[in-house]
């Protein structure tokens, strides 16, 4: 992973309605040298709002945008030339690829020759060289992509902001960018800014991750900070966390706190805060381990006796729903550790969960 | 019958002798439409392309207009054309009353709605993106313009097309502020009522051939341009 650097971009303060509903409003956002930044959120969030404003393609109502920090507009001709923007459609023109890909490089008045070099160099790094001379109205879907793409970056940007990149394509188009993707993040643009409504795809290729909802940052930090504490209900179920019933925070032996669920359970759990909050509780079912009845205790506080209550495949793994004396856990297991504990609908099983594998937030 | 047939004889045997009374005619035609289409491209385009795409209080009213234009009677239009240019008018001191000029100026005014009015239906088939994409990839907004009217290049085509099909064809404004004088402001629809008139009903045939021939022509043109292939310029490849 590349060292995060200079800051090259900083929106502070950006706020931008249309027909006074609020779209877009965040205190600050920042592009350093060197990270993949991707502003994640759900559809509708203004994540592409803000792209548009931080790549000085929209104007906020108000707020400024700097850029090596100088207070920069739309037409300041320095950050036209290094921010360079793929929207979420790959909007072809008329003509050939190589008349695409060459736009850009016409507008920064480059030579012909350097101009050639580029278009090749582009397409390549895409995967799509031979189609160079084919006229874009030939092209399939993915190809389209590939070739929006490959036109932004021909212009070896210095910020490459990235609109959705695989959201119109089919899974096995989207495993193939997505790999081209990871590669081109860490081998060209020094900051690239990712707009996605995919966790997955954030947490798989970002240095850092800025959480919008409805128009405001939320969260902003490491995949791993944010996977590992997640700040609000909204980021904890967005990244995949599963909510349990409510509880009480309460205090236990040796200062320990326990979760006092309204179910009467109750789950240990570390740095959760001082006890006597009423909180809701989330985990990952990435962080439920399983086990055979009567296996030997783990290092895991909380273990459950469970059954199977449902199996559904997903792909090459199955999420399982246990139940346990009224208590439901949702666990996610790879089709082999399936097949070794031979679990099935009402197969006994033993569930475990880390003290601090717990996220509370106050009810 | 017979009429019709002898008068199509003579009137193809009219065209063929290059009789240069026909020929000055229809290139007298063919420069004041000629022109006063160029006069409605150099005025519609941008006109329709600003109320294509600019966002303003009174937009619906400004297109409401021009698509009014599409309907304007020339014999109204060169009634007003014509009281401008008069002694008495308001431009009665340019003396155009009666020159090409005034022609000029009458088709100008129902030509340019025309183009105005396809040019605003053509960028507005365009996505907006991508003006947007263009300016994501560090073009100017002049460039992210061009662009956009490259892309609406087709549509545009039609523009001209329909321009010039308005004003080839009609005789009302050319009449009243041309005056039909020979070898000065006869065109040929004006041409084809006075011989009309005159009972030489082969030398009107023969004008009203030649308009039918340069309007297949002009739209043949057009066609040809909005099928072509994707231009593809040298290869890359070497």
């Amino acid at each position: 992973m590349r060292r995060a650097g200079e800051l090259l971009l900083r929106g502070e303060e950006l706020r931008r309605a249309y027909d006074s509903q609020v779209v877009v409003d965040v205190e600050a956002v920042e592009v350093r040298a060197g990270e993949v930044l991707a502003l994640l959120g759900p559809n509708g969030a203004g994540k592409s709002t803000l792209m548009r404003l931080l790549a000085a393609l929209e104007s906020p109502d108000s707020g400024r945008l700097l850029y090596r920090g100088r207070a920069v507009s739309r037409d300041d001709p320095e950050l036209r030339r290094a921010a360079v923007a793929v929207l979420q459609r790959p909007y072809l023109w008329r003509g050939t690829v190589a008349q695409n890909v060459e736009f850009g490089l016409k507008a920064r008045r480059l030579p012909s020759a350097e101009r050639r070099a580029r278009i090749r160099e582009a397409l390549g790094t895409v995967g799509v060289g031979h189609l160079l001379d084919a006229p874009v109205d030939t092209l399939s879907g993915g190809e389209a992509q590939r070739v929006a793409l490959a036109r932004a970056l021909a212009l070896e940007p210095e910020i490459l902001f990235l609109d959705e990149p695989t959201a119109d394509l089919d899974v096995t188009l989207r495993r193939q960018l997505l790999a081209d993707l990871e590669w081109i993040v860490h081998h060209s643009a020094p900051a690239i800014v990712l707009i996605t409504h995919d966790p997955g795809e954030a947490f798989a290729l970002a240095d850092r991750l800025v959480v919008i909802e409805g128009g405001r940052i939320v969260q902003t930090g490491t995949p791993a900070e944010i996977f590992e504490a997640p700040a609000t209900e909204f980021v904890a179920s967005f990244t995949g966390a599963e909510f349990m019933l409510s509880g009480r925070l309460e205090e236990a032996e040796e200062g320990t706190v326990v979760i006092r669920l309204d179910s009467g359970h109750a789950l240990e759990c570390a740095g959760c805060g001082e006890a006597g909050r009423r909180v809701r509780v989330a985990y990952r079912p990435e962080d439920v381990a399983l086990a055979p009845p009567g296996s030997p205790a783990t290092s895991a506080r909380n273990r459950f006796d469970a059954k199977v209550a449902r199996l559904r495949p997903q792909g090459g793994l199955v999420r399982l729903r246990l139940e346990s004396d009224g208590l439901s856990l949702e666990a996610v297991v790879t089709r082999h550790s399936l097949e070794d504990l031979g679990l099935e609908l009402g197969t006994p099983v033993v569930a475990q969960i880390k003290a601090a594998a717990f996220h509370v937030f106050p009810e | 019958m017979d009429v019709f047939v002898d008068a199509l004889g003579e009137a193809l045997r009219l065209l063929l002798s290059g009789d240069p009374y026909l020929w000055r005619i229809i290139a007298r035609s063919l420069q004041v439409s000629g022109g006063a289409v160029l006069l409605g491209l150099l005025t519609g385009i941008p006109l329709g392309t600003w109320l294509g795409l600019a966002r303003f209080p009174g937009r619906g009213l400004a297109v409401a207009l021009v698509n009014t234009g599409l309907a304007l009677p020339p014999v109204v239009v060169g009634l007003f054309v014509y009281i401008l240019l008069s002694r008495q008018g308001p431009l009665g001191g340019l003396g155009w009353l009666y020159t090409p000029s005034a022609m000029i100026s009458a088709q100008f005014v129902l030509a340019a709605p025309y183009v105005a009015a396809i040019t605003l239906a053509a960028v507005g088939s365009v996505p907006p993106e991508l003006r947007l994409q263009a300016r994501a990839l560090g073009a100017s907004r002049w460039q992210a313009l061009l662009l956009h009217l490259r892309e609406a290049r087709l549509a545009l085509m039609a523009a001209v097309a329909a321009g010039f099909g308005a004003v080839i064809s009609e005789v009302g404004a050319v009449m009243m502020v041309g005056g039909n004088v020979q070898g000065e402001t006869r065109v040929i629809t004006t041409a084809i009522m006075l011989e009309t008139r005159r009972g030489r009903f082969a030398t009107a045939i023969a004008f009203g051939l030649i308009l039918l021939a340069i309007a297949f022509a002009a739209n043949a043109f057009i066609t040809r341009v909005q099928q072509a292939q994707p231009r593809r310029r040298r290869p890359l490849t070497s």
